[in-house]
């Protein structure tokens, strides 16, 4: 098995460099995320346009989806575009695991006192 | 551990374990590790904004309501301004992908193309954040608040029955001549008219405008028409309380002035860290140009420049979902 994380001849890393055919087949999957992007973005704008705030079911599958399409889009801009994908599994657990951890808790407990004067998570609008 | 040895080490860049943890030079772990406690920093706010939205008991204004202008038109056009620099973030986002990956094959000239056009793509965002700004803090006509409670007639016969404190909306061309003459500028009066009152400014420019109709519920809901005699009625009933646009104080957007305030707060420091990337972006930008990493053989600093950059795209695409959809 090779060592891949020794410094050698300037190379820091994994990937550090590559051919241009490797390149061109990451160049293809940068245009293939800037699409997906694109049309997320897209879509979150049109039913932005589309669908008006009120207080139904409809409004918060809207709303949910809203927050789903963008934790997607966050995926493809960290995984893709900040490379984390492609890194060591360690090095992406230890970014990713302590942050859904603080920010999770926060969120949890920052909007269900929140919404305490209103008893009721269904009333959210 | 076979074929440790068969690779050469140079000494001087290994860390004091004789590796490199994560298999990731010092700088980028350095970099990814500072990305996170500003992430944290960006969530904590967002999350507070969050908190102060769901245990607000007003109306929280809608986005697609706020945000419909664009520069130079004169009519509704939800969201596309948003929509638009969002787009521009996530194309500076993609060309810098590629200045990385044109590091890496150690293209000078092709990461000098990408970076340069991720810097002026910059300038682009920041450029239309400097409008977006301008627009919130100038705002689109202003309101008054009502001194007393008035039943009106809306224009599509809805009958309102409006509360002591409420908001009324002032259109563009009226709300325009009347924030000089609420703060008493000199040239401006309060005329009658055929129709019922306008404001004139007498001067160099004579400017006026008729108050041909009111709105209610601008920003909060679907939002009604009041002409002719009703809005006379409202009219009189107004209260000394005027809000023209957005500052740190006051802000006809919304009854609560955190929303201004989120928003300034929020998108300002995003911009911030836009403009300190931009800045950054320039800098390495020379440095490709006089060959400090051709010397170097490597293009690194590029990638590290990169997931800052990136991250800038990534908290924007939250701002927009939280600010602008939600």
């Amino acid at each position: 098995m090779e060592r891949d994380d020794l410094i050698v001849n300037d190379s820091y890393a994994l990937n550090s460099s590559h051919s241009e055919e490797e390149g061109a087949k990451i160049r293809k999957n940068v245009w293939k995320v800037t699409g997906i992007l694109t049309l997320l973005t897209t879509v979150e704008v049109l039913m932005g346009i589309y669908f008006k705030r009120s207080e139904t079911f409809t409004w918060t599958m809207i709303k949910w989806s809203f927050i789903i399409l963008t934790l997607v889009k966050a995926a493809y801009i960290v995984f893709e575009f900040m490379h984390l994908g492609h890194e060591r599994s360690n090095l992406k657990k230890v970014i990713i695991a302590p942050y859904m951890l603080f920010i999770g808790y926060l969120i949890f407990i920052a909007i269900s006192e929140g919404f305490g004067h209103l008893g009721n998570f269904n009333t959210l609008h | 551990m076979g074929g440790e040895a068969t690779k050469s080490i140079a000494k001087d860049v290994l860390w004091g374990g004789g590796r490199s943890p994560f298999s990731v030079s010092y700088g980028k772990m350095m970099m990814w590790y500072f990305l996170v406690s500003d992430a944290l920093t960006f969530g904590g706010l967002l999350t507070a904004y969050g908190f102060v939205r769901a245990s607000s008991t007003d109306a929280w204004p809608i986005g697609e309501q706020v945000f419909r202008a664009l520069p130079g038109l004169d009519g509704e056009y939800p969201l596309i301004y948003v929509a638009l620099m969002t787009f521009i973030l996530i194309v500076s986002s993609v060309t810098m992908v590629l200045a990385v990956e044109a590091g890496h094959r150690n293209d000078k000239s092709g990461v000098i193309r990408w970076l340069g056009l991720t810097i002026i793509g910059g300038f682009f965002f920041l450029g239309s954040q400097a409008w977006e700004w301008s627009h919130f803090i100038h705002g689109s006509g202003g309101s008054f608040l009502l001194a007393e409670n008035v039943t009106v007639t809306a224009d599509d016969g809805e009958v309102f029955n409006l509360s002591k404190g409420d908001p009324v909306f002032m259109d563009h061309h009226f709300g325009h001549l009347a924030e000089p003459w609420i703060e008493g500028e000199p040239n401006f009066s309060l005329v009658e008219s055929d129709h019922g009152i306008k404001l004139v400014e007498i001067g160099e420019h004579s400017h006026e405008a008729e108050l041909h109709a009111l709105t209610l519920n601008k920003y909060v809901e679907n939002e009604s028409f009041v002409s002719g005699d009703e809005a006379m009625k409202l009219w009189n009933s107004r209260s000394g309380t005027f809000a023209f646009g957005a500052n740190m104080h006051d802000n006809e957007y919304a009854i609560q002035q955190a929303y201004a305030n989120f928003f300034f707060f929020i998108t300002g420091f995003h911009g911030f860290h836009v403009f300190s990337g931009v800045v950054i972006n320039i800098i390495i930008f020379i440095m490709v140009i006089q060959g400090v990493f051709e010397r170097r053989k490597h293009y690194e600093m590029v990638e590290k420049i990169g997931l800052y950059w990136h991250f800038v795209d990534l908290v924007w695409v939250f701002v927009f979902t939280f600010f602008y959809l939600v």
